[in-house]
């Protein structure tokens, strides 16, 4: 490296993808209020035990349902228990439904994906033949069938959920890796006598991060979703825990009379997804500009 | 192409095997006989109950007793009224189902498939912006949320259509037909969008606005064909989440369809019930699948046959 050259590293700073990406981001303002009521979630779901209002099970059935007011802001239920306690633990659940099955889905899709790619050949072919047969099986059918097999318990929820979601993120990264195994630097590495999977889990999975946001970010709303789906059924969480799929399946049964009971879980519900989808377009638009909207 | 649906037809075959077993053995793990009840059953009823049912052969024997009669379309009977057989469960709900969701398909293509176009002529406008944030609040918005809306504000509070049932008052399949449809209307939209966008710039486009042809000819002949490839391509996915959206919306309305008597089979444990629509199910859902990827082959002879990857 000549002296000239250093010289230029030093005065011009030099713009990664990512500072690129964040620049980009910051001027979508749709993702970026996205993404502060995420975190805003994210912080009362955290909190709740400490700063909920109202005790979680504590009933006045002498007060029942009542509307919003002062001391209830979003008023209380049939049980006299206060709806805004309850749409913050609720929120625990169904975010943490979100984001432990998307992590499963993540680290099954992304390594499943990875091998394939990397390996190539009838490793790879077998692979991907077995996600192609996977996708053609009805899974919200096997979910269902997965909860009345096993009961309804919240970490089956998790797992069966996951299961489900990881196929499209196997896609996804082999795509990416079988182009990245070309690339020079994965060539040096092999030639250095690193073993595939150092290869994979240091030098691959780094340079797919951008992608593997993107979808993530996407496959949270739609985990969610699905969970609500569920326990709106009555085939997912069950009481005494709540979810906001559980608070609104209640909405519905008495929206005649007290309709804050479901207007209110399923503005939060929404808010989130909402939320979630904008910041996922955003970010795709932010990592890689050249494809747009669909 | 004959070659090409040949293939696909015989890639569906293992599905649906594995599909029949996994179910069949899902259900064999699950805790809790169908015998089970409040009243004690003396071991000498269940015996002869398991007997009468089979349940006393091997395993595999049991399969391939029901993988044979559920090809000939026999289910054997409801666990839960053993009067009845899942067969005839099948077939009274099946047209209900079957009738909801191609309403649905058809408010979502239509509401889908406008707003597509409404928003990719103009794009980046008012006119693009308007039917794609409306697009957004339909995704975002589930079912199990929007039907109850409907309901509390046509049905409740301005009292214009009925709030439940199918086919018993006049207009009560207008609000489960929207709700089912909504989701996929806003996901038609934006595929619509998407596709007439990129062909609207291809040159053959330019071409025929040099040579003068009228822009609704060059819309509706030229560019439609290309740009609705993403929507034929979505089909097979929508029937298929169609059929388990409608699990919530008739649950929602009170309709007496398949989608209701999956749930309720779920909720009694009624397990041949369960089995036998799940198979049912995933036959539709596979069967749909390979009729929208033949579909999509033919509107699009670029896409090769056979070799998908």
């Amino acid at each position: 490296m000549t002296a000239n050259q250093t010289l230029r590293a030093d005065t011009i700073q030099g713009r990664s993808l990512w500072q690129d990406a964040i620049t980009r981001l910051r001027k979508n303002h749709l993702a970026m209020a996205g993404l502060v009521i995420l975190i805003i979630m994210v912080v009362v779901a955290l909190l709740t035990p400490w700063i909920a209002p109202y005790s979680y099970e504590v009933q006045d059935l002498d007060l029942g349902a009542s509307p919003p007011s002062a001391a209830h802001w979003l008023g209380t239920d049939t049980f006299g228990r206060d709806l805004l306690t309850r749409v913050m633990y609720g929120g625990r659940v169904s975010l943490a439904v979100g984001f432990i099955a998307t992590t499963v889905a993540l680290v099954i899709g992304v390594f499943w994906g990875a091998i394939a790619g990397y390996a190539g050949g009838r490793t790879d072919a077998f692979m991907m033949r077995l996600v192609d047969i996977l996708y053609a099986l009805p899974f919200m059918i096997f979910i269902i069938l997965l909860m009345v097999v096993f009961g309804r318990s919240i970490l089956l929820l998790f797992l069966a959920i996951g299961c489900v979601e990881w196929l499209t993120m196997a896609r996804i990264v082999r795509g990416q890796v079988l182009s990245l195994r070309q690339q020079e630097f994965v060539e040096a590495a092999v030639a250095m006598g690193l073993s595939p999977l150092t290869i994979i889990i240091r030098h691959i999975i780094p340079n797919i991060l951008g992608p593997i946001i993107v979808y993530v970010t996407l496959t949270i709303p739609s985990v969610m979703l699905l969970e609500a789906f569920l326990s709106f059924l009555g085939l997912g969480i069950q009481p005494p825990q709540s979810s906001w799929g559980l608070l609104i399946s209640y909405g519905v049964e008495t929206m005649e009379e007290y309709p804050w009971l479901l207007l209110y879980p399923g503005l939060v519900l929404s808010v989130t997804l909402f939320s979630l989808n904008f910041l996922g377009d955003g970010l795709r638009d932010a990592l890689d500009p050249k494809t747009s909207k669909d | 192409m004959l070659k090409f649906i040949f293939f696909r037809m015989l890639q569906a075959i293992p599905v649906l095997l594995i599909v029949i077993a996994v179910t069949f053995i899902l259900i064999r793990q699950a805790p809790g006989g169908p015998f089970d009840s409040e009243k004690a059953v003396s071991p000498y009823v269940l015996e002869k109950l398991n007997e009468r049912y089979h349940l006393d052969d091997p395993l595999y024997q049991q399969f391939f007793d029901y993988l044979g009669n559920a090809v000939t379309g026999d289910f054997g009977p409801s666990f839960k009224y053993p009067t009845r057989s899942v067969s005839e469960m099948i077939f009274t709900g099946l047209p209900i189902t079957f009738e909801l969701a191609i309403n649905a398909m058809v408010v979502a293509l239509i509401i889908g498939i406008s707003a597509g176009l409404i928003a990719a002529l103009r794009p980046n406008t008012a006119q693009d912006y308007i039917p794609m944030s409306a697009a957004m609040i339909g995704i975002c918005m589930p079912s199990f949320l929007m039907g109850p809306l409907l309901v509390l504000v046509f049905g409740i509070w301005l009292e214009w259509l009925p709030v439940s049932g199918w086919g018993y008052s006049a207009g009560d399949k207008i609000l489960p037909s929207i709700t089912l449809g909504a989701t996929y209307a806003a996901y038609i939209a934006r595929l619509s969008r998407g596709g007439m966008l990129e062909i609207l710039s291809q040159d053959f486009i330019r071409t025929a606005r040099a040579k003068g042809i009228p822009e609704h000819i060059i819309l509706f002949k030229h560019a439609l064909r290309g740009g609705l490839l993403p929507v034929v391509s979505f089909l097979g996915p929508a029937i298929a989440g169609l059929l388990s959206g409608s699990f919530v919306v008739e649950t929602i309305f009170q309709i007496p369809g398949l989608g209701r008597f999956y749930v309720q089979a779920a909720f009694n444990r009624d397990y041949t019930m369960i089995m036998g629509t799940t198979i049912f199910f995933s036959v539709l859902i596979i069967l749909f699948n390979l009729l929208s990827d033949i579909i999509a082959v033919m509107l699009n002879p670029r896409l090769s046959y056979g070799d998908k990857n």
